[in-house]
């Protein structure tokens, strides 16, 4: 999957996630928790999600690294260059 | 006979919120009764196949999120609901109110089947891993849960939980409002029963491996209490909850009275895991008529608990036969008739269907009475057609549940 392919998916599991919010504007420096009511439980949909959907498994201690758009885009990048998009 | 508790000891129905397969408010759901309209539907649900059921049409998003709906259960959303249209209906002024002082008691037959039903569906998609299992799964399984999404929901931090009680769910949780309410552990109850039963195939399963799930080319004629050719229980969802006060409390701020919980009881058989036990439940009907201080000469409407399994329907026959001898002024109907079993909101649903009668006399009836069984040929049975009576001042309502819970609520016009 191409970097912009993985932001795309990134979207569309947010979309399910919190489907009352607008993600149009989303801004892919600033936190997620800044710009979307999200919680842990929120967070822990994520990673089910991508696991999930493309057999990611992200231990605990790399949580962090989803804060955001951009740094989510660029944890999952090298898992999931090999991956054909779905 | 008359007895009159003190007044801090009256508890009173100020407020209600329901929905049934026939209807999403209590005016809906009367109409839907009087008018004798079914709210049975074709269904299907994996595993199982084609089947009868009573299906809400609610709207979900009138008082929760997206999300909320998506995070919670579906009798989550039930209770919600319900607890928002009791409260309006009420008249209660929401902002001015202390939370910490509501209760809620959701009475529910079964909690977690259907959550942990479509866990192990999703699992069995990725050849049964469990680390694809939702960590939503207990805060969704967990036996609370209907109740605590209605506190999640409105910011109610009194006392929640449910009460288990199988099909007697209904009654059980209005009777536990009612004696928090008595001994002072909340001011405001929301009470009542919730079923998401039919998301979960088990039931079916479960009652058709019992004989006791009904079938019938035309869903509005499978729920058929009473009749020759009844054949088992239409499985139904619903959701049914009151605002119960103290009386003095309703009085005092000019509240519109629904009626007062006169008396209650709730015994066991200790006979039978699923047959119903008549001397039981003539029982625990004198006991409740004890507690009113009330003859049962002077019960207007027994609003019947029958589900229309062959042998449930005659022993509740039998035992209304018992208490209601030579009561030629007693009225008896059956709600079931027209949206199936809404197992754990059952009584309060039923209850809910009875109470205008005490405004207008009007009770409906028991429909899809083809052929009377005579052995539930009782006298005061209102068959297929509503009847008006003089007054309703009293109503019975019975509800009984597997593992032999019997419960009785009598409600009394105020």
């Amino acid at each position: 999957m191409t970097t912009t392919e993985i932001r795309h998916e990134v979207i569309n599991i947010l979309a399910d996630i919190a489907p009352d919010e607008d993600l149009s504007d989303l801004k892919d420096d600033i936190a997620f928790r800044d710009q979307l009511e999200l919680d842990s439980m929120d967070f822990l949909d994520i990673v089910m999600e991508l696991r999930k959907r493309h057999r990611i498994q992200i231990p605990e201690e790399d949580y962090d690294q989803l804060a955001s758009m951009a740094s989510t885009v660029t944890y999952l990048e090298p898992r999931m260059v090999g991956l054909q998009k779905q | 006979m008359t007895y009159t508790p003190p007044p801090q000891q009256r508890i009173v129905l100020t407020g209600l919120g329901l929905t049934a397969p026939n209807g999403n408010a209590p005016n809906e759901f009367r109409a839907a009764l009087l008018d004798g309209r079914s709210g049975v539907q074709h269904y299907s649900i994996r595993y199982f196949g084609e089947t009868v059921a009573g299906i809400c049409h609610f709207d979900e998003l009138r008082y929760q999120k997206r999300k909320e709906v998506r995070r919670g259960t579906r009798a989550g959303s039930i209770g919600i609901y319900c607890a928002h249209e009791a409260i309006l209906s009420a008249g209660l002024s929401w902002e001015d109110i202390d939370k910490s002082r509501i209760g809620v008691y959701v009475g529910i037959t079964e909690h977690g089947n259907v959550e942990t039903e479509n866990e192990i569906y999703q699992i069995k998609q990725f050849d049964y891993d469990t680390s694809v299992w939702t960590h939503h799964h207990n805060p969704r399984t967990v036996a609370n849960n209907p109740a605590g999404e209605i506190t999640l929901n409105l910011g109610i931090t009194g006392p929640h939980y449910t009460i288990g009680a199988a099909c007697a769910a209904g009654n059980a949780g209005m009777i536990q409002g009612a004696q928090m309410l008595q001994l002072g552990e909340c001011d405001i109850a929301l009470a009542g029963g919730v079923s998401e039963s039919i998301h979960t195939f088990g039931i079916f399963a479960g009652f058709a491996s019992q004989g006791a799930l009904a079938s019938h080319p035309d869903p509005t004629k499978a729920s058929r209490p009473f009749d020759q050719d009844r054949n088992g229980i239409v499985v139904a969802e619903g959701g049914c909850l009151y605002v119960l006060e103290r009386l003095p409390d309703a009085q005092k701020r000019g509240a519109t009275i629904l009626g007062e919980l006169a008396g209650w009881a709730i015994n066991s058989d200790a006979s039978d895991f699923v047959l119903p036990n008549a001397q039981r439940q003539v029982a625990c009907m004198q006991l409740a008529l004890q507690r009113a201080g009330l003859e049962p000469s002077e019960i207007d409407l027994v609003s019947t608990h029958a589900t229309a399994t062959v042998s449930g329907d005659i022993q509740e026959c039998l035992a209304l036969r018992t208490v209601f001898d030579n009561c030629p002024n007693t009225l008896i109907n059956n709600t079931k008739s027209f949206i199936g079993h809404a197992m754990g909101a059952a009584g309060a649903l039923e209850l809910a269907g009875n109470l205008p009668a005490f405004q207008d006399g009007v009770c409906h009836a028991t429909i899809n009475v083809d052929t009377l069984d005579p052995l539930c040929d009782l006298p005061g049975l209102i068959l297929n057609e509503s009847r008006e009576k003089k007054s309703v001042r009293t109503i019975l309502n019975n509800s009984f549940g597997m593992l032999g819970i019997n419960s009785v609520l009598i409600v009394k016009h105020v």
